[in-house]
């Protein structure tokens, strides 16, 4: 047969609007697809299941009692909601929130409780009836009618509290009943000494398993005892009870509608049938309960699998399948790493490094990163991953987006409690270039400062005496006045802050001081060589003045670095092509300072060698 | 500690505030705002922790705050005040400022005014860091340095102070009705007078050290010229803006960002701080003198032994106190209000006996009983 070559059939995938994320498990002609957790309604929990790795002491009942709470909210939600389809895709977070919480209870019960023969089986009892919770429901509505025992659920109910092995319950329950047939009291009270004496094991009493096993024999055979004496007959319901006891698997497998679950339906069929269960029996049992429950029709959904995977003890298998099931890395990660603490899992030294803990936390914790606001909860991940995790950390913060400043300050802040010094250098460099071009360069110093970056510092100073030149005057000046130990930070800044002074002298008319700041700007060599020229301009007018203001030795100094500068001008710009009218400028003006310098020098000599009269 | 409510939210809280309540009324806190960041869409949303108990929440804890109602909000809040008991005045990381309107009977919020680019760049947008306001006045800063001030119903700006600031002005507080104090990120105190037309401060503060930037400032409810500031190293520094220019002392509250810095508005000895450290730290002083001890001067390490003795009226004039010199009595104490180490608190509001903090934890925690 030719294959043609057309387009494929598009499905609309009904309940998934646009922007959700789907997953979806090829299964044997079906494919699974549902929502998964990346969404912001779920986000809830990341928040609070991080805080797991830090309280490594009882992770699993912080998960336990977080996790109901948003639960809580996706419930709400999804009933309170009118939009039929965003119920409909809460319905579907919550039933895998819900999927979630049993196979993670199954774990806690399996590996980490590792319970042995005997209590094994008290702790399977209580997941089932953590996880099916509708029995109370149908209670209540029972109890709270007018008539309970003539209720259309009531034998529902009581049979539901048997499965699960209540029977204390269900004895109340049949009490009510038992006063509305005073003829079948006989009958109703022997059915209540069989409920009352199933025996249940105590792992704190002093009871061995073997007693316990010989008693609940005991009490085994005589309820088959009562079976084989028809003491029920008469009473369809009661009969349906006592073969339930007995553990009669066809009556169990005609309650599919109550039991609901194949796991359900293992429970009970455990409850009634082995007691004493072993864990390395488990999964024979499992796989029966499984094959019996679902009809050839039904194929059995990746959460069966999962829940297989975990009563064979094949932590691997199940963290596989988990993996796959579930399109992130959140349970996953959490999961193996509760597993990893109780060292429970060999560690695989994977190809790329680490071991399976490390890679699928390093996994879960990169994805989170690339959401827009997880990315501190990553942080914590990735410092719980000895290997690799400060890698990982060092190239993801640097990607984080930083539209504001507080952002910028909470990312450093990060960084700097990890010493991660040089993402400071390169943040505050972002930083610090954003805000000079949009020409803050308060901003940027300050930037400079927090990464000490003294080239930058350098720069903005630049900017700043460029400002000066261009322009005659300082910006900024809050800036530049209160600059502070910062000034330290780069010579350039250094210059700039010491020049500003000498203006701010100039201004006072303290003439003296500001003569000797000048003159020690040049002989220090603090300021740079270009900036001479406008320096020695700048003392022009001290120069001028008719007091004397510098001595003859600084007079001296001031000549000194003139000659010095021209001499290094004539080096550097011999043979450059300079415009005639610069040249008649820079020449002027050199003749002037050399006047001004000869004649303070004159009037210096002759002021320092008067004698005071 | 057990009256602690944490609530979580599924949005990282950038502000929190009370609702106004009037003085005449001795109605308690019981309403409040929250706004967001980080998100792809922000919201604003109105809570309240009912104790009118109506919202029938038989498993909910006593306390635990309710949605009211929520609107999307364009940009991270960066800033959040109210501007009567209906209104509140938004900053946006867009440079909008936004004017929100909280329907009572119907539950709804609606935008009531908006200047859209407030706070810009030549090219591009700058965040508005802070608002304040005293209705009708409303008065916003932003990373691009201005200072800019609406009034509620007019449409354009009353006045603008262009380059205020070479840096980015972190935040900003009355001092008087008509003047304002802002705080930027070179560590500096400026304090504006609104009535002249220059656009120059009439004080510069600034601490004498490193130029830590500074974040929050608040002032004394009482004594107008006592103002509190915390910066980026967690420091709290308290200046009296009369006297000289630097502060008056130094505290070392937290190992971070200090983010949120609140007098008690009538308890005034009493003082809150959050910080990107996690933690929310209460100060109370219990002087024998009278004035509280973090306006005596001097530097004090954290927290100092309790003190049995009761903290007094504080009416006395600061200045005598201050003259006479004794400064050694003063206790201070200070307590974690926080049940444990969270991520950042951004923010926090106190109103009588109940408040309110908000976390990047996605949490909103309530307190109904603080001890002041």
């Amino acid at each position: 047969m030719e294959e043609v070559d057309v387009e494929p059939a598009v499905t609309n995938i009904p309940a998934a609007s646009s922007g959700t994320h789907l997953g979806f498990a090829w299964g044997p002609g079906d494919i699974l697809v549902y929502e998964t957790l990346y969404k912001a309604s779920g986000k809830c929990r990341y928040q609070r299941i991080h805080t797991l790795l830090p309280s490594v002491r009882d992770p699993a009942t912080s998960m336990r009692t977080k996790n109901p709470t948003c639960m809580e909210e996706l419930q709400q939600v999804a009933v309170s909601t009118k939009v039929a389809e965003v119920a409909m895709q809460y319905g579907n977070q919550v039933s895998i929130l819900l999927a979630i919480e049993l196979i993670w209870n199954l774990c806690e019960v399996l590996f980490i409780d590792a319970a042995p023969a005997g209590s094994l089986l008290l702790h399977l009892l209580d997941w089932v009836r953590l996880h099916k919770a509708d029995v109370d429901e149908k209670a209540r509505e029972v109890l709270q009618s007018e008539s309970p025992a003539e209720h259309r659920d009531y034998w529902d109910v009581v049979v539901s509290y048997v499965l699960q092995g209540r029977l204390e319950e269900a004895r109340q329950m049949l009490v009510k009943q038992a006063t509305l047939q005073p003829a079948a009291r006989k009958m109703y009270k022997q059915m209540d000494t069989l409920l009352s004496k199933m025996p249940f094991y105590n792992p704190g009493g002093t009871q061995t398993l073997t007693e316990f096993d010989v008693k609940w024999r005991h009490w085994h055979e005589e309820v088959d005892r009562c079976l084989q004496d028809n003491s029920f007959a008469s009473n369809k319901h009661l009969e349906l009870i006592c073969k339930i006891l007995v553990g009669d698997e066809d009556t169990l497998l005609e309650h599919k509608d109550l039991l609901s679950t194949w796991y359900h339906f293992l429970v009970t069929r455990l409850l009634f049938c082995h007691p004493t269960v072993k864990p390395t029996e488990l999964h024979y049992y499992a796989q029966s309960c499984l094959t019996m429950f679902l009809d050839s029709r039904s194929v059995p959904e990746p959460l069966d699998s999962i829940l297989l995977a975990a009563f064979e003890f094949d932590i691997h298998q199940v963290i596989k399948d988990c993996s796959i099931a579930l399109n992130n890395w959140w349970f996953v990660a959490h999961l193996t790493d509760l597993l990893d603490h109780c060292k429970l899992l060999q560690s695989h030294n994977l190809h790329f490094g680490s071991n399976l803990r490390e890679f699928l936390l390093l996994e879960y914790a990169s994805g989170l990163f690339t959401h827009h606001s997880l990315w501190q909860l990553a942080v914590d991940y990735f410092d719980h991953c000895p290997e690799f995790g400060r890698v990982y950390l060092e190239l993801q913060i640097e990607r984080v987006p930083l539209d504001t400043e507080r952002k910028a300050l909470k990312v450093l802040r990060i960084c700097e409690q990890r010493q991660m010094s040089e993402q400071v250098r390169s943040i505050c460099k972002i930083m610090a270039m954003r805000a000079l071009r949009n020409n803050r360069l308060g901003s940027a110093l300050s930037w400079s400062i927090r990464a000490k970056d003294a080239a930058f510092a350098t720069l903005i100073s630049e900017r700043f005496l460029q400002d000066y030149c261009a322009r005659g005057t300082f910006s900024d000046l809050d800036l530049i006045d209160n600059l502070g130990p910062a000034m330290l930070l780069s010579d350039r800044l250094t210059f700039l802050g010491k020049y500003r002074e000498f203006h701010k002298l100039y201004g006072e008319k303290r003439f003296r001081e500001a003569s000797k700041l000048l003159l020690s700007l040049m002989t220090a060599k603090i300021a740079p060589r270009s900036f001479w020229m406008t320096l020695l301009t700048d003392a022009l007018p001290l120069l001028e003045q008719k007091e004397v203001i510098f001595s003859a030795d600084q007079t001296h100094e001031l000549m000194f670095c003139l000659e010095e500068l021209m001499s290094s001008l004539n080096t550097t710009t011999a043979g450059t092509d300079r415009p005639m009218q610069d040249e008649d400028i820079e020449v002027t003006k050199v003749e002037l300072l050399r006047l001004a310098l000869a004649r303070n020098l004159a009037m210096a000599i002759v002021k320092e060698g008067t004698v005071e009269a | 500690m057990e009256s602690i409510n944490a609530k979580y939210v599924s949005q990282k809280i950038s502000k929190s505030r009370w609702r106004p309540v009037s003085h005449s009324s001795l109605q308690q806190a019981d309403i409040f705002a929250t706004g967001s960041w980080d998100n792809e869409d922000n919201k604003i949303s109105f809570w309240s922790i009912g104790s009118h108990g109506s919202s029938g929440v038989e498993d909910g804890f006593e306390g635990d705050p309710q949605l009211l109602c929520e609107h999307k909000h364009d940009g991270d809040v960066l800033d959040l005040q109210f501007l009567d008991q209906d209104r509140i005045v938004t900053a946006s990381s867009t440079g909008a400022v936004t004017i929100f309107r909280h329907h009572q009977n119907s539950q709804t919020i609606s935008v009531s005014q908006q200047w859209a680019r407030a706070h810009r760049y030549p090219s591009d947008n700058a965040p508005c860091t802070g608002v304040v306001c005293s209705s009708p006045e409303i008065v916003t800063v932003g990373e691009d340095g201005r200072i800019i001030v609406f009034r509620a119903d007019q449409e354009g700006v009353i006045r603008v102070i262009d380059n205020a600031d070479s840096s980015t002005i972190h935040a900003v507080t009355y001092l008087r009705t008509t003047e304002i104090l802002t705080v930027n990120s070179i560590g500096q105190l400026k304090l504006w007078d609104l009535r002249q037309q220059s656009n120059s401060p009439s004080q510069i503060l600034s601490l004498s050290g490193d130029r830590v930037p500074l974040h929050c400032v608040d002032r004394h409810p009482n004594q107008q010229h006592i103002v509190a500031t915390g910066g980026q190293d967690g420091m709290l520094c308290v200046w009296d803006v009369r006297q000289g220019s630097t502060p008056f002392s130094l505290m070392e509250a937290h190992s971070a960002e200090m983010w949120e810095v609140h007098f008690h508005p009538t308890n005034p000895d009493h003082l809150f701080t959050c910080s990107e450290d996690g933690s929310l730290l209460h100060w109370e002083t219990s002087s024998q003198s009278d004035i509280p001890s973090f306006l005596q001067g001097g530097r004090n390490s954290s927290m100092t032994s309790r003190s049995a003795m009761a903290p007094a009226g504080g009416n006395q004039s600061l200045i005598n106190a201050w003259l006479s010199g004794d400064s050694s009595k003063g206790r201070l104490e200070t307590t974690h209000m926080l049940p444990s180490q969270t991520l950042s608190v951004n923010s926090l509001d106190v109103l009588g006996q109940c408040l309110v903090c908000g976390t990047d934890g996605e949490a909103i925690f309530v307190n109904r009983q603080v001890p002041v």
